[in-house]
């Protein structure tokens, strides 16, 4: 039990650790300072340059910006559109796998793109080899465009009043090259070694040793492994994600995994602080962020690994705790904090199923999608908590009757409208969704072409289980997450299409607000900072942006909260 | 326009960096891993017998059993029930599983069986189970194979994987019924 502990915080730990000098080097690359790489990567990138006739060193606006960012994003999503569509018939497919619906290849394609990863087919017999790889190169480009983003604003919150915001194409290609590639390397190599498979070769079949005729599913799986976690995105090789054997085959490969999510999402915080100089601020962001984090964490450990209270009114032994959906190799506590961790960022990969998971920690996971801005996936977690920060800067600088400032930029009606509507979208995606389906599910409606059967046939628990499974679908689209309550039947043009367009806005407007407002208050006149200045690098201000976060999440998301994990916790 | 075909080739070079490059890449390093980064596999006798990681049906009862799979140990698929905790058709079935391992081990005391016994594995595939949850079938497997508990209890203690700093303690199923296949050759 203990080393089952003490290998959750250490494991906590050992990331932060190591996020700071990461944090710095980002700082670094984002700069244009000299690092250590820059013999490998300077060729490289100037290559990469040369070929697509790019100038890379060209200012840009934010709206210059936006422009290039949405347009690179709608070539991506055509791409893997018909290769998913097409896939039968294209190379690289030893399992001779067919081609995706086209409902599903929009769902796929769009998930993939936006960083999401909601995976409506199982790896196994959905996709090909061609397909994963691609794939695969979505998972680095898409965590490269959130990382930019985030870079566009870190340069609009220095301290000068300017348009030019520096060259989008430079930091993303620099973030895929310069953090996610060498990362990954390493990250996949260790893997290797762990037994994690790297070929690609079809399924073998096998006798096993009592006499049965089965088949292993093997494949490029490191390598796709190793991005999927620090680029955030969390689509599973398998089916089964990193709860599969061979995607995680050790608790060492599991802390592995567990360190790769953490660590860029940790370190893009730091790195916010070595960029600007203010060190201090970015210590307040992930003090209020763990603060968060830690809430959602204690309860769900701690619920997972007392066990189900309806198992344990049986009469076994739970002392391994809640096993439902959960492997021996790793063990509740690990898994239960795993399961915040995933939600918290934006990965949405599970080493169990969340499905089978406490209702305590079902709320958690969900609550913790529900805010979508402590840490955050990478790069675009540090833009949510952005909005919080605007809001709060608006909020206490009326309390207190000063100015509302922000690092020496004055916040008006502009930028507090952007950010209330981003604040409000989120909510509204997710429990729309949510009636929507559950309309459908409480009437039992005949679906039509939009699900084979009626609409409680997507269910696959009943009660307020049922409605956590419709309402999680929702709130992992909407927070660009991808994990699930994989019970739900969601391979069909019903929830592959209203989760692709969630997934869609969820993703692209929660980008344009902030980069907007950064654009927006980067042309404004800087004030010097002087007695009258609300201070928002001190604990005072950290405690308001927490406060803002509670509110706005607890408000707009406990009805739906009680109706599903809550009730299902009160009548167990 | 010419954005578009920047944007093209920006993309297409992208692809070949990081789709197939850097998994050649790899792939390379996998050339020194075990098994070449095909998977660990299991042999007896020269044959291949199952992989090293991924769990196998074991429902004869010379074997010892692992945990109940939602895709019945079918490596070419992976996934778990999916049944929530306060289903009650699920807890209908854990309920019936405790059952029938209680008609099979008569000598067990409810309180003894451990809960990762009756639920099922997050992908179907677990290769382990915990400690206790192979102790308890010492006595089953002891008559079963004409072998002394003693014999089999040394055999399930010396599988056991404890951690020495973090981690679950584990017992991998398939090397334990290798093993024990040996053991009952050796003794007859």
């Amino acid at each position: 039990m203990n080393t089952e502990l003490f290998g959750v915080i250490s494991i906590f730990i050992i990331s932060i650790v190591l996020a700071i000098p990461l944090g710095k080097y980002i700082a670094k690359v984002y700069l244009g300072d000299k690092t250590f790489l820059d013999a490998i990567f300077n060729p490289i990138e100037k290559f990469i340059f040369k070929i697509s006739g790019i100038n890379a060193t060209e200012e840009m606006n934010w709206k210059q910006h936006l422009k290039a960012l949405l347009s690179i994003n709608m070539i991506w999503f055509f791409l893997c559109f018909f290769i998913l569509l097409f896939q039968g018939s294209l190379f690289l497919n030893p399992d001779n796998n067919p081609s995706m619906s086209p409902d599903l290849a929009f769902n796929t394609a769009i998930s993939f793109v936006v960083n999401c990863n909601l995976q409506h087919y199982s790896g196994e017999s959905g996709v090909s080899y061609l397909s994963q790889m691609f794939l695969m190169f979505l998972q680095f480009v898409s965590a490269g465009v959130g990382m930019a983003a985030a870079a566009m604003i870190f340069t609009a919150m220095k301290e000068r009043t300017t348009e030019h915001l520096g060259n989008f194409y430079n930091y993303f290609i620099k973030s895929c090259t310069r953090i996610l590639l060498p990362l990954s390397i390493i990250v996949a190599s260790i893997l290797v070694f762990s037994g994690t498979p790297m070929n690609f070769d079809s399924k073998d079949a096998i006798t096993t040793l009592q006499g049965d005729q089965v088949e292993v599913s093997r494949g490029p799986a490191a390598a796709f492994v190793a991005i999927k976690h620090l680029g955030t995105n969390g689509g599973g090789f398998f089916g089964a994600n990193s709860a599969h054997p061979l995607e995680n085959p050790t608790y060492l490969t599991n802390a592995v995994e567990l360190w790769s999510q953490l660590i860029v999402p940790f370190a893009m915080i730091f790195a916010l602080g070595f960029f600007l100089n203010k060190r201090k601020l970015s210590y307040v962001i992930f003090g209020v962020m763990t603060v968060g984090f830690l809430l959602l964490v204690v309860p769900t450990v701690m619920s997972e690994m007392n066990g189900n209270p309806a198992i344990e009114k049986m009469g076994i032994a739970q002392n391994t705790g809640a096993m439902e959906g959960k492997e021996v190799r790793f063990g509740p506590a690990i898994s239960g904090f795993w399961s915040i961790a995933t939600t918290v960022i934006s990965t949405g990969s599970v080493n169990s199923m969340h499905d089978s998971s406490m209702p305590v920690s079902g709320a958690m996971q969900l609550l913790a999608m529900m805010v979508n801005a402590f840490y955050g996936g990478c790069g675009v977690g540090i833009l949510n908590f952005y909005i919080f920060i605007i809001l709060a800067v608006f909020i206490s600088g009326l309390m207190v009757g000063r100015t509302p400032e922000f690092l020496g930029k004055k916040i008006e009606a502009r930028e507090v409208k952007i950010a209330a509507f981003i604040a409000i979208l989120h909510p509204f995606l997710i429990l729309s969704g949510t009636a929507l389906a559950s309309y459908f599910a409480a009437h039992d409606t005949a679906m039509g072409y939009w699900f084979n059967g009626n609409a409680t046939g997507w269910l696959n628990n009943p009660g307020h289980h049922g409605f956590s499974e419709m309402l999680y679908e929702y709130t992992s689209s909407a927070a660009n997450n991808g994990s699930g309550f994989e019970g739900l039947g969601d391979n069909n043009p019903f929830w592959n299409i209203t989760t692709g367009i969630v997934l869609l806005l969820s993703r692209f407007i929660p980008i344009v607000g902030p980069l907007a407002i950064a654009g927006l208050l980067a042309g404004k006149k800087y004030i010097p900072e002087s007695a009258g200045t609300l201070k928002t690098d001190t604990s005072i201000f950290g405690v308001m942006v927490f406060a803002v976060i509670a509110i706005i999440a607890a408000l707009s998301f406990f009805p739906a909260l009680a109706l599903g994990p809550l009730a299902e916790y009160f009548t167990m | 326009m010419k954005t578009i075909f920047s944007l093209l080739k920006l993309t297409l070079i992208t692809v070949v960096l990081f789709a197939v490059i850097y998994p050649l890449a790899i792939y390379g390093v996998a050339q020194f891993a075990p098994n070449q980064g095909k998977g660990e596999t299991v042999l007896v006798n020269g044959k291949v017998v199952g992989y090293q990681k991924i769990g196998q049906k074991f429902d004869k009862p010379n074997y010892f059993w692992g945990r109940p799979s939602a895709v019945d140990y079918n490596a070419a698929g992976s996934a778990g029930s999916n049944k929530g905790p306060s289903n009650a058709e699920y807890l209908a079935l854990v309920q019936k599983r405790i059952d029938t391992f209680l008609i099979v081990h008569p000598y067990l005391k409810k309180s003894e069986i451990p809960s990762d016994m009756v639920t099922a594995s997050g992908s179907g595939l677990d290769p382990n189970v915990s400690p206790q949850g192979a102790l308890i079938q010492v006595k089953r497997i002891a008559k079963e194979r004409n072998l002394t508990e003693e014999q089999v209890k040394i055999l399930v203690e010396a599988h056991i994987r404890t951690p020495k700093v973090m981690g679950t303690a584990t017992v991998n199923v398939l090397e334990l019924n290798v093993a024990l296949d040996e053991l009952s050759k050796r003794g007859s």
